[in-house]
């Protein structure tokens, strides 16, 4: 269970980094960072929120509003640096994303300091309950569920509304849509706070359950990237059965052999790129 | 010759110069700051043959400078050899052997799938290190003992005479070396392959060329590069640790390469030169480096894609 609850986590970054990719074609290692940025948010919500007297049963609200928030801040990176680089080699798109990467990790030590955050006590708020023979806390399961409910409304998103539409036709054909008359800069830009505030929602939410560090950005990404390889890049599908798999391989390994943890899901990712390098559910684009 | 080429003898040979002056005038601190850079400079010097001249970007090759690092450090702590001479020909012997198998994987592949694959193996790697510690010592590393340098047994000496005395004569000729096979390798006719493959993969192909197969040779020379690097890093530090694989490692050598001007020969010694003074230099008044080299980073990215030596040769008519 504490595998899926990890895999809801992980689908909410990966999807994220898939619509960023989807769209932009940019591979965004800063994801990982905004995962960061969001636990941290998260953590000083619910700090502002108990100092405030609010009933400890609602702090998932506050948690929620200030991961969603803070991924305003992706039309900042977008506006501000990405947006000069969408004609150029993707090598120096994925070396600028690195550049994010290096930036924020230091905000986020100049803003919240060194040691480790978390909010004291309220990942049992909920109570818990017993399930398939384990005890599992309440705040997982919503959790879960709240994924679960994004997951059908981003494929809500891009396959009924017109925003879905544009998006999909900018991911297709970027001229054929700029012809068609869609203000690329105005979709960029709307996608990658899209994209960013998927990854800090899934920062805030991770928080009760752990705490707060400075190096949990740069090794979540790699999570991320084991997440969209396997499912596909690009690919919303894939983003939910990579995290699916990812979440619950290394909660069974961890279970059975755990020096195998991540070494089994690198090792997949890279069957995955030798065999499909499109991924599960990728599609054939070059 | 031209007046440039002059100008570019001269500043080498300053260069050169001051390199072996440094250890009699500079103090022992900044010394001891250049081995650091010799080492980088090794491992820029290899990956450039693959990221300037190749058009392949790896954002693995940190596991290439922790296989060198360790197999150095392998052999001092578990085997009675110590000679620095058979350390670096093991890191460079077992580097080439990892490169092979990996190389032989990742080189059918371009671009961003060439990153991930690269990115995934140097994550193996990096997990290896840290879970399998009865081998490897886990997050702790390993020791480097002393290695003595050609057959010399050096170990009554002060540690800081070692590092900036014999140690540094030592690097500086590894990388003196170093830098004049790479010369050769990229002037030669492999060397031109190599670039005609970088710019039109298909053309060369239609005219013979083994694509995949230049390409793996490439990958496995610059691999070479960065796992003699990796030996040369340990003994200063007298450790080795599994962060030298992590991919953030990986990231910052290709920061180090752009910095300087992956489109140039020099460059990459250049930007790691300037990558570890500098970062030496800011941490030595705020903490906070990776927020400062991270807006130079985006500021090169926009504006100065060419590096340092790109701006060099913008600014001369």
């Amino acid at each position: 269970m504490s595998g899926v609850f990890h895999a809801a986590i992980l689908f909410l970054v990966a999807a994220g980094l898939q619509v960023v990719f989807g769209v932009q074609k940019i591979f965004n290692l800063a994801c990982g960072s905004f995962y960061a940025l969001g636990a941290y948010v998260g953590v000083s919500a619910v700090g502002w929120y108990a100092a405030a007297g609010g009933p400890p049963a609602l702090f998932i609200l506050p948690l929620a509003l200030g991961g969603l928030l803070v991924g305003l801040s992706g039309v900042v990176v977008e506006r501000g640096l990405l947006r000069f680089v969408y004609d150029r080699d993707e090598t120096f798109q994925l070396l600028l994303t690195f550049a994010v990467v290096l930036m924020m990790e230091d905000l986020i030590r100049m803003t919240w300091g060194t040691s480790p955050r978390s909010t004291a006590g309220l990942y049992l708020a909920y109570g818990q309950v017993q399930l398939l023979g384990a005890t599992v806390p309440v705040y997982n399961l919503i959790v879960i569920a709240a994924s679960l409910l994004i997951a059908v409304g981003m494929g809500w998103l891009l396959a009924r509304t017109s925003f879905g539409r544009i998006i999909r036709a900018t991911a297709d054909n970027r001229e054929m849509a700029q012809a068609l008359g869609v203000d690329l800069g105005r979709v960029y830009a709307r996608v990658f706070t899209l994209g960013t505030a998927l990854g800090t929602l899934g920062g805030a939410l991770v928080i009760p359950a752990t705490a707060a560090m400075s190096e949990m950005g740069i090794e979540l990404i790699v999570e991320a990237f084991a997440v969209v390889v396997i499912g596909g890049l690009g690919s919303m599908r894939g983003a939910f059965v990579g995290a699916l798999a990812v979440g619950v391989l290394r909660a069974v390994a961890i279970a059975v052999y755990p020096e195998l943890e991540m070494l089994l899901i690198y090792l997949i990712v890279i069957a995955v790129l030798l065999l499909r390098p499109r991924g599960l559910f990728g599609r054939a684009t070059a | 010759m031209t007046g440039r080429a002059m100008a570019g003898r001269a500043i080498l040979a300053a260069a050169g110069l001051a390199a072996l002056l440094v250890p009699l005038v500079a103090p022992a601190y900044y010394v001891l700051l250049m081995l650091p850079f010799m080492a980088y400079a090794v491992v820029l010097l290899g990956l450039n043959l693959l990221f300037g001249y190749t058009g392949l970007v790896s954002f693995g090759h940190a596991l290439f400078i922790a296989v060198g690092a360790y197999a150095g450090a392998f052999l001092t702590t578990h085997t009675r050899l110590r000679s620095f001479e058979v350390m670096l020909v093991a890191a460079a012997g077992l580097g080439a052997a990892a490169a092979a198998l990996v190389g032989a994987l990742c080189v059918r592949h371009v671009k961003i799938y060439f990153g991930m694959l690269t990115l995934a193996f140097g994550m193996v790697f990096y997990t290896f290190l840290l879970k399998f510690y009865r081998l490897t010592g886990g997050d702790e590393g390993m020791r480097v003992l002393r290695p003595h340098l050609l057959g010399v047994d050096l170990d009554a000496m002060p540690k800081t005479d070692y590092l900036a005395g014999p140690y540094y004569y030592y690097c500086l000729a590894v990388l003196v070396l170093a830098t004049l096979l790479m010369w050769r390798i990229v002037h030669s006719p492999f060397g031109l392959c190599l670039r005609t493959i970088r710019d039109n993969p298909a053309k060369a192909e239609a005219l013979g060329l083994g694509v995949t197969r230049y390409r793996w040779h490439a990958f496995v020379i610059s691999a070479v590069y960065a796992a003699v690097g990796g030996a040369l890093l340990g003994p200063p530090t007298g450790n080795v640790d599994p962060t030298l694989a992590y991919w953030t490692q990986s990231g910052n050598i290709v920061f180090m390469t752009l910095l300087g001007g992956f489109a140039s020969f020099f460059g990459p010694i250049l930007g790691a030169f300037v990558f570890i003074f500098l970062q030496d230099l800011v941490m030595s008044v705020v903490p906070y480096w990776r927020l400062i080299f991270g807006a130079i980073l985006a500021v090169i990215v926009i504006f100065a894609p060419g590096g340092l030596m790109g701006l060099f040769a913008r600014a001369r008519p």
